[in-house]
Formats: C-alpha cells, structure tokens, sequence
C-alpha cells in the first residue's frame, strides 16, 4: 500500500481502459457466453435454442467419450508432470555439485523452453515416425513393434515424451534455484554426522526442496492440461480411437469439427472449474509455502 | 560441495552429459533431415549425419515454400510469427504497466473490481473458451487480420501483477520528492518509473515474445488467408497437406526455423531469460 498517491479520478480510468475492454470484451464476454450456451440447445438446423437447464452436463456425465477423455487427461498430466520433473530434479541436482561448469550446463538444457508445443510435437512425431524414424528402429533391435498409429499406449507414450521433453527446461531452471536456497550449512552438518550423498538427499535436501516441488507439481499439472494443444494436434489428433484425446483438445474437436456447440460450451465451464482450483490451490498454498 | 568425492562428480558429469543429448537429440535429428534430399527418406532410417541439401532446402523453404500445401513461403510465415510475437509482447507490456500505475498509485472507487476483474483473466485461458471467443472476433470482423491475432491475447493478469509488485518497492519518498518538485502523475511515470522499471520490462519482453511466437491453436483459428498464417501454426497445415507422405526435409527445415529466432532469444539473453520466468510466477 502506497502512502503518497495521485489525486486525479479520471485519469486512473483512462490508464486502466485498455486493459479493462480487452478483459471484457475477449475474456469476460465469452466466458459468460460458454456459461450461457452450456444452458441451452440448439436444433439439428442452429435455428432454434431452448433452455435445457443442467441436460448438457448431465449428458457429458453420461457420454462414454467424454469419461474416456477425462481419465486420458488424468493419465497424460501425471505422467508428463512425473517424468518432466524427475528427469529435471536428477539434472539439477548434478548441476548443483558443479562449480565452474554449471552455466554451460544450464545454457545448454534451458533453450527447449522457447520450443513450440507444437513444434516439440512435430519433431518426436519424426523421431518415432513407424517407417524412417530412429526410435522404432532401435526398438525393433530389442523387439518392440512400435506404431503409433494404431497402438493406443504408444500414441500416448510419444505424446507425453514430446510435452515432458519441453518442460524440462522451466523445472530444471527452478529446481535449481530451489537446491541454491538451501543453506550448505545444514548439508554439511549432516557431511560431519557420516550421512552418504544418498541419505542426505533424501534427509535433508528433497524435504527442503518441497516448496518447489510442489510449486512445480501446479505449474506442471496445468501446463499438461492446457499448454499441450499443440503437441497433441501437431501429432496424433486426439487418435487412435480417444487414447490421447484431452479435455482441450475435445473442446476444440467438438465446437469446431463437431459443432455441438452446447456440448462444447459445457466442456468449457467444467474446464473454467478445474483452472479455478488449480489457481486458488497456486495463490493459497504456494503462497504459504510447505515448509517444515 | 560438500565434499570431495571425485566418483560422484563424474557421475554428475556423465548425468548432465547424457541429459543434454537426450534434449538435443530431437532438434539434431530434425536439422540432420533438413539437410537431405527427398529421396533420402525412402531408404529405411533417417540418416544420422548432415547431408549436402542445406541450403537448397532451406532457400527453397524461405523463398517459394511448398506450392501443393498451400502454405506461403517461410519467410513470410516468420514475418507474420515476428510481426504477432511483438505486437503482443508489446502490447501486454503497454497495457499492463499503465493498469498497475493506476492501481498502485490512485485510490479511486471500484479499485478493487478493476483489480479482480484483471485477475480473473488468469483462470481463463485461450484454450478453454476457444469457440466464444472465435465467434466474438468473427463478429468483429478481425479474422485474418494482425489485430486479431494478437489483441485478444494481450490482457495479462501476470504482467499487471508483476509491475504492481515493482511499483510497490519503489520508496515512496521518491513519489514525494517528485510531487513537490511539481511533476504530475504522467510526468512522474514517464520520468521515474519507466526508467526504473527498465530491467523488469526487458524481462518481460523476453519471455512474452517467445509467448507469442510460440502461438498455436489462436493462429489456427483466425488465419483463414494464407498471407496471415504464421510459422508455428503453418507447419501443421504444410505437414497435413501433403496427402500421406509429408516431405520430411522440407518440413524440417520449416521447424527449424521456426524454433531459431525464440532459440536464439532464450540464449542470447539467458540472464534476462531467466529473470523474467522467476519473476512472472510470483
């Protein structure tokens, strides 16, 4: 709070008015149109709406894809969160035990953050490609028949590999400026005491570290429900048969492809939900920090 | 370091050498491809090594594109990309540092409304809204045009709080001083607080300009014309177009540049980089 202030009334509107037209106008207006629409439904010819109250959603309850895309949403966030933040935490905890070299290391594992989803997606989708990529090849010398055309559980693997490959870069970065946080005072008492690299880790440095952790674990979750429209689009299209068709991608296929716009606009509303816990959990337990 | 272990320092070592070439490994396999000629890819694998195609794919690609997908040449593609990608940048920046000027620094009546109704755009991302929000810049009639695609993406909830939280640990006695010196409140933003807030502002600039470069699905929607489409969305389109059988070097090619100008921005000001992630998760 600000002791000295301005006087003027007006002109702090003024400042403000840009902002506040394009919230309302691109932000507030169609989110209360999606709300309003969830409420109704239109003809088979768009000519006619009518008020169904709560039947869109009860139908999305009922709708078997839509359970599917639920629980392929809930598949896909925890394992490219698991997978991005594992690798990341190994990769910044050797960064951390390195003097001299740590900036070239980081230089060299932060630049996939300024790769596009889409882009990421595009280039494993190459990688993996069933005729002339290298992982299929490799794969087939121990005996895997990769295809991720047809197999549901290898379309899902390369989209989760293209969105963890992106995020390595955004945890490890934050990762370790978490381990820098960490006074060596309390690792180096542990040092003295005889506790191995291994106890100390799991004794003191990840417990420490749980702030970040679970900083990360919102930021990752929300990043792999919402940022990852490029990867799945650019790659595999919500296929083969929904295995990795998520709430985002669904809402998109159905409003634009399908046109079932109420269904569409209930989809909206329950996705508005789920952003609105992810960041009222950010804003309330990230502020406070779990610390012990 | 705690201690001297030189086995542990070498497994470091090998972790964060063999880490490094996990996440190169993509972009060298796309840049391998980028250098070879059609017929490269009918032979089984890709190859692993560079070959002699380079600058023909890539003179190809930025001047005359691939002619059956229907997408324009690269370097307009990029000039699109470059064009959105400052024009959001920019403008987040403009909006959202006059909006906590005027939070920070008025008491006026509805401040707080003002300040919820900015948060609030935090929960609703592009993606969850996406079909209002078309049909909102359709009867706007700002399909294929710059200003749809960038504006609807300008309003930041992040860059407002950011400025809010520099704003509020500039000393409060420098606000005195510049009032008694008689500067008005316009004079007093131009004068102090741009300047002070410089750092913060290229920061910024760095991580939104890769933001918008980096657009996917809002692109997709509002460019119908080919002459608006942009790189990051083009791809797709350039990849899907060639019935079943993609040319892959071409494609390639494409990602590459496509990735190299933000690339090249997260390098080149890792600093600034790195300053403007840590500060706009506050």
């Amino acid at each position: 709070m600000k002791r000295t202030i301005f006087r003027n009334q007006l002109l702090p509107w003024l400042l403000l008015a840009p902002q506040l037209a394009i919230t309302f106008v691109f932000f507030l207006w169609p989110a209360a149109q999606a709300v309003r629409q969830s409420f109704l439904r239109e003809d088979a010819f768009g000519t006619r709406t009518s008020f169904v109250g709560l039947a869109n959603f009860e139908k999305l309850w009922g709708n078997a894809e839509y359970l599917n895309s639920l629980q392929v949403t809930a598949v896909f966030a925890i394992s490219v969160t698991i997978l991005s933040m594992g690798l990341s935490l190994i990769l910044a905890v050797a960064v951390d035990r390195m003097i001299r070299s740590s900036r070239i290391y980081t230089t060299l594992l932060v630049w996939p953050y300024a790769v596009a989803p889409a882009v990421a997606g595009i280039l494993w989708w190459f990688i993996f490609n069933p005729t002339i990529g290298i992982m299929p090849y490799v794969l087939a010398q121990v005996g895997y028949d990769w295809n991720h055309i047809s197999s549901k559980s290898d379309a899902m693997t390369l989209v989760v590999i293209a969105s963890a490959w992106k995020q390595i870069s955004y945890n490890f970065l934050f990762f370790v400026a978490g381990l820098q946080a960490i006074p060596a005072s309390l690792r180096e008492a542990a040092a003295i005491d005889g506790a191995g690299p291994v106890r100390r880790f799991f004794d003191i440095t990840f417990p420490l570290l749980s702030p970040t952790t679970f900083f990360l674990l919102v930021v990752n979750i929300v990043y792999a429900m919402f940022d990852t429209f490029g990867v799945i689009d650019a790659t595999t299209e919500g296929g083969p048969a929904q295995a990795t068709n998520i709430m985002v991608y669904k809402v998109y296929f159905d409003g634009f492809v399908g046109q079932n716009m109420g269904s569409s606009a209930a989809q909206s509303v329950v996705l508005m939900m789920l952003v609105l816990v992810l960041t009222v959990v950010q804003f309330r337990y990230v502020e406070k920090k779990v610390e012990y | 370091m705690i201690e001297n272990r030189p086995g542990l320092n070498l497994l470091a070592h090998l972790t964060l050498i063999f880490g490094v070439c996990v996440v190169a490994l993509p972009v060298w396999v796309a840049f391998v491809a980028s250098t070879h000629g059609a017929t490269d890819f009918m032979s089984g694998t890709i190859p692993m090594w560079p070959g002699p195609h380079l600058v023909e794919n890539y003179s190809q690609m930025l001047g005359a594109g691939v002619s059956t997908s229907g997408t324009p040449p690269v370097a307009t593609m990029m000039m699109n990309s470059l064009i959105m990608a400052l024009c959001i940048a920019i403008g987040k920046i403009a909006i959202s540092i006059l909006s906590a000027f005027a939070i920070v620094y008025f008491r006026f009546p509805f401040r707080g409304l003002a300040f919820w109704c900015i948060f609030i755009t935090l929960m609703l991302p592009v993606e969850v809204r996406i079909v209002p929000t078309f049909q909102v810049v359709a009867d706007l009639g700002l399909l294929n045009s710059y200003a749809g695609l960038s504006i609807p993406l300008i309003a930041s909830a992040t860059a407002t709080f950011l400025f809010r939280q520099v704003f509020l640990t500039i000393p409060d006695e420098l606000t005195e001083a510049a009032r008694i010196d008689g500067a008005g409140p316009m004079k007093f933003f131009r004068d102090i607080l741009l300047p002070l807030s410089r750092t913060n502002i290229a920061a910024l600039f760095v991580i939104l300009f890769i933001y918008g470069w980096n657009q996917y699905l809002w692109p997709l929607l509002v460019t119908t014309s080919s002459d608006y489409y942009t790189i990051v969305a083009g791809i797709k389109r350039m990849s899907d177009a060639v019935d079943g059988l993609p040319q892959w070097h071409l494609v390639m090619a494409t990602a590459m540049l496509a990735m190299i100008p933000p690339v090249a921005v997260v390098i080149g000001m890792q600093r600034l980089f790195v300053k403007g992630l840590v500060e706009t998760e506050k």
